[in-house]
């Protein structure tokens, strides 16, 4: 059989293109109508754009160059932050433990209480932290003490997800081995589950603080303590040059502790 | 007195009956070898033994009390005396050898959550929990993380794990599957002369003929959810094993009848 009869009885591939399901036209409709009716409403022109361009210049013109005198009052204030986003990420966290394991498909008592907790960790997470900010101030004053809860509210969003998730990832098999010796429930968690996860909970936890760290720097726009009052601070008072040297502490700090946080990651991953 | 005795079990996983009428007596001390194909049930029969699974019919008693009606704190105190070794071992990978053989006293009251941390555990346990590494001779790797070790080595683990927790009952599901022949026989040799030094009661699924004559005491065979021989080792020949696996096809090439399709829920 010659080559070309082979080809010819080859099965034809399939078409390059298919033609789009009605549910993925009605998608792209509604998100270009969106979308048109978004740039509109956000009044995104060019002339604005342009215009913000420069004035952009003229403010980094003004900021410079950056005003070094109270060098010692924004590093207090960054460190304040530091500690609002170290003391939140860890409640956060020790917090987030319990929450995951009751929100495990493979470690929650009841199904009712995974739900439950499941709604509880989504509704943390749904809530924006410049929200929870908000609320806190209200509750408990201005201060880094409502930073301080705004960031353990949102660590707990989101690290309790991360470790349910590793959770359920873990292989059944040395669980199911500790269960077989007579262990209860907490043994198997402490004995089984805990260590296989661990490394991957450590590594989620380095990344809270470095998500809370740039949180921090926001929630004190809002009064709740730390480097961000100050900046709000300096740029009501269009003292520019101040505000300059404030994002740059931030820019260096966050840069230093991504770094820091990446290294330790590789380490334990 | 039988320390295992069967009767009737049924069990089915979604609609398929895996176990058909399961009738079986281990007395106290013997060492009893299942063989049977992949999927006939023989997995399933043994996790009914500790309640890792309950059957849908019938008991299955261990000692005084029927494993398939026992629950909760009762059943953790009824599998202290149920040691269990798995085909992959089952290791705790991340943490220490000496950490996993601790793992076997976590049933053990008072004490048994504090030696999830070996560092909390108390001493003595600490020493029984060395010298069952010693008598599987690896208590020179006490240390080591266990994804470190070879295959023949975690399934020694696993067997020290078994002889903390000191069982009067030993399931052991297929322990030298995963392992090379030289392997096999070596972890094979050492189980089989740890449950003649305590004096325990066994039940051990292989496939190898030659092992099953060499370390039974009786040999069992299942076929398709039923057992289809119940022999003394010395009866055992290859025309009587290969009975067992006749008509045995893979699953993906079966015909969908329930007898068959019953071999790809088992395993």
């Amino acid at each position: 059989m010659s080559q070309y009869q082979e080809a010819a009885n080859t099965p034809t591939p399939p078409s390059r293109y298919q033609r789009p399901s009605l549910f993925a036209c009605i998608v792209v409709v509604v998100f270009l109508g969106l979308l048109t009716k978004g740039v509109m409403a956000t009044d995104v022109t060019l002339a604005r754009l342009a215009s913000g361009a420069v004035n952009l210049v003229d403010f980094v013109g003004r900021a410079l160059p950056p005003k070094l005198d109270d060098l010692d009052v924004i590093g207090g204030a960054m460190l304040e932050t530091l500690y609002i986003a170290i003391v939140g990420v860890t409640a956060g966290v020790v917090l987030s433990v319990p929450f995951a394991f009751l929100a495990a498909r493979n470690t929650a008592p009841h199904s009712l209480i995974r739900i439950g907790t499941r709604f509880l960790i989504a509704s943390m997470r749904t809530i924006p932290d410049l929200v929870w900010a908000l609320i806190f101030v209200a509750t408990v004053g201005l201060g880094p003490l409502a930073g301080v809860l705004a960031i353990v509210m949102d660590t707990v969003g989101f690290a309790a997800r991360f470790f349910s998730e590793r959770i359920e990832e873990v292989h059944p098999g040395p669980a199911e081995a500790l269960a077989s010796t007579g262990a209860g429930r907490l043994s198997v968690i402490g004995g089984a589950i805990l260590p296989e996860t661990l490394a991957s909970m450590t590594a989620t936890s380095l990344y809270s603080v470095e998500k809370a760290l740039r949180s921090a720097v926001t929630l004190g726009l809002v009064g709740a303590g730390g480097i961000g009052v100050e900046l709000s601070a300096a740029m009501r008072l269009f003292n520019y040059n101040k505000a300059l040297t404030i994002i740059l502490v931030i820019l260096v700090c966050v840069l230093i502790f991504e770094q820091l946080s990446s290294a330790i990651r590789r380490r334990v991953i | 007195m039988a320390n295992i005795q069967i009767q009737n079990v049924h069990k089915s996983f979604n609609d398929i009956h895996v176990l058909r009428g399961i009738d079986l007596a281990i007395p106290t001390g013997e060492c009893v070898i299942l063989l049977g194909a992949n999927g006939c049930g023989k997995s399933t029969l043994m996790r009914c033994l500790n309640g890792l699974t309950y059957p849908e019919q019938g008991s299955v008693v261990v000692g005084d009390q029927d494993m398939a009606k026992t629950r909760g704190r009762r059943l953790r105190r009824q599998r202290q005396r149920i040691g269990v070794v798995f085909q992959h071992f089952n290791l705790v990978d991340n943490v220490s050898v000496f950490q996993n053989v601790l793992y076997g006293a976590l049933g053990q009251q008072p004490g048994g959550l504090a030696t999830t941390l070996q560092a909390l555990a108390p001493q003595s346990l600490r020493q029984r929990a060395m010298q069952c590494l010693d008598r599987v001779g690896l208590a020179d790797q006490a240390t080591q993380p266990c994804r470190e070790l070879s295959g023949g080595q975690q399934q020694r683990v696993a067997i020290a794990r078994t002889l903390l927790q000191a069982p009067d009952v030993l399931i052991a599901d297929e322990p030298v599957a995963s392992l090379d022949p030289r392997a096999g026989r070596a972890v094979m040799e050492l189980l089989i002369d740890i449950v003649r030094e305590r004096g325990m009661t066994v039940l051990c699924s292989l496939h190898q003929l030659e092992l099953a004559s060499e370390y039974g005491d009786r040999v069992v065979g299942m076929k398709a959810g039923r057992i289809e021989l119940d022999a003394p080792r010395h009866e055992l020949d290859r025309d009587t094993m290969a009975g067992l696996y006749q008509g045995v096809v893979r699953v993906d090439e079966q015909q969908p009848t329930p007898a068959d399709t019953a071999l790809a829920y088992s395993a």
